[in-house]
C-alpha cells in the first residue's frame, strides 16, 4: 500500500483516495513538431527499477493534481511536491541522493 | 419557500451504533483566496465562527465553516438561511474571482452516534481513525467504500457525514452493513 502526503492539505492519503497520473514532468510536443518529438511524447516513458516522479490527483480529497517522487522497488516515497514546477525541486533531489547515491532518471540527478 | 426534501426520509438505524439519516442541512460551498481578509469577513459575517486552517473546522450548534481545499470553504447553517448568506457573500466578493453557490440540496448528511461509532467507520474509509489522530474537531475529505465524502468527529462518540446526494441510499446500505449488530470489531477498545 502506498501512502502519500497531498502538499496541498497534508493529509496523508491512501491510493486509492488518490487517481494516478503516470509519469511527471513530461514536456508537451503538439502541432508543429516533429512526428519522432510528437511520438515521444505520446508514447515513450520511462520504465525505472528505483527512482521514478509520478503526478497523482487527490481525487477523494482536496482535488488537486501533485508531484510524488519514490522508488519503484521497494515503495519507498522520498517526498511530494507542487504541480506548478517543471522539474523535481532541489531539496527532494537532495532527499534521493542521501538514499540513491548516483540516481538519475531522464537526465535529471 | 418550499419544504425541503432529502434524498432519503430522516431516521435511525438501531446497529451497534446508530446511524441516523438527518434533515435537509443548509450548505454553501464558498470558493476563492482563502488569505483574502474580504472572503475571511462575508464567511464569519454568515457564519460567526472562526476561520479553519488547513483542513480544519469550526462547527458549534448546526452552523460550521470547514476547510475543503487550499481554495474551498464548506458553510453549514440552516436551511432556511442559505439564500440569504449567498447572497451577502456574493455582493461581498463582487468583482474578486469567487464563487458562492447554495449546494444544500446536492449533498446528504448522516450522522454514526454510539460508543463504537468509530468501529463503523474504520471499516468503510482508510483514512486513519486512531483516536489519538482524528480526535473531536478532527475533519477530513476520503472516501467510504467506493465514493467520496467529508467526515467531522464532532465528539468521540459521533461522527458526522457529508456526500453527494446521488450516491445517499449507496452510503446508507454501506453504514447500516458496517454498524450490524454483532459486527464490531473492536480495534480501538482499550
Ligand atoms: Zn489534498
Amino acid at each position: 500500500m502506498l501512502i502519500l502526503t497531498c502538499p496541498y492539505c497534508g493529509i496523508e492519503a491512501d491510493e486509492t483516495e488518490l487517481s494516478p497520473g503516470g509519469e511527471a514532468h513530461l514536456k508537451r510536443f503538439g502541432p508543429g513538431s516533429t512526428d519522432e518529438a510528437f511520438e515521444t511524447y505520446l508514447f515513450h516513458r520511462e520504465n525505472p527499477k528505483g527512482v521514478h516522479f509520478e503526478r497523482w490527483r487527490h481525487a477523494m480529497g482536496c482535488g488537486k493534481w501533485f508531484h510524488a517522487a519514490r522508488c519503484t522497488v521497494t515503495l519507498e516515497v522520498f517526498g511530494t511536491y507542487s504541480a506548478q514546477v517543471t522539474e523535481p525541486p532541489a531539496e527532494i533531489r537532495e532527499k534521493i541522493t542521501t538514499k540513491r547515491p548516483g540516481w538519475s532518471w531522464r537526465g535529471i540527478e | 419557500m418550499y419544504d425541503p426534501v432529502g434524498a432519503l426520509q430522516p431516521g435511525t438505524y438501531a446497529g451497534f451504533a446508530e446511524v441516523q439519516v438527518l434533515p435537509p442541512q443548509g450548505m454553501i460551498v464558498v470558493r476563492g483566496d482563502l488569505s483574502d481578509g474580504a472572503l475571511q469577513s462575508a464567511v464569519t459575517a454568515a457564519v460567526p465562527l472562526a476561520m479553519p486552517g488547513q483542513t480544519g473546522a469550526s462547527f458549534e450548534n448546526g452552523r460550521g465553516i470547514f476547510w475543503m481545499s487550499p481554495d474551498e470553504l464548506l458553510l453549514m447553517c440552516p436551511y432556511a438561511e442559505v439564500a440569504g448568506h449567498v447572497d451577502s457573500i456574493g455582493k461581498a466578493l463582487a468583482g474578486t474571482h469567487h464563487l458562492v453557490a447554495d449546494i444544500s440540496d446536492a449533498r446528504a448528511v448522516f450522522a454514526v452516534d454510539g460508543v463504537d461509532a468509530r468501529e463503523v467507520l474504520g471499516k468503510l474509509t482508510p483514512a486513519d481513525l486512531a483516536p489519538s489522530v482524528f480526535g473531536p474537531g478532527s475533519f477530513r475529505r476520503t472516501r467510504l467504500a467506493q465514493v467520496p465524502a467529508a467526515v467531522l468527529c464532532e465528539t468521540d462518540n459521533r461522527f458526522v457525514l457529508v456526500c453527494f446526494r446521488s450516491v445517499a441510499g449507496y452510503v446508507h446500505e454501506l453504514l447500516k452493513t458496517a454498524a450490524i449488530p454483532g459486527s464490531e470489531v473492536g480495534y480501538w477498545r482499550d
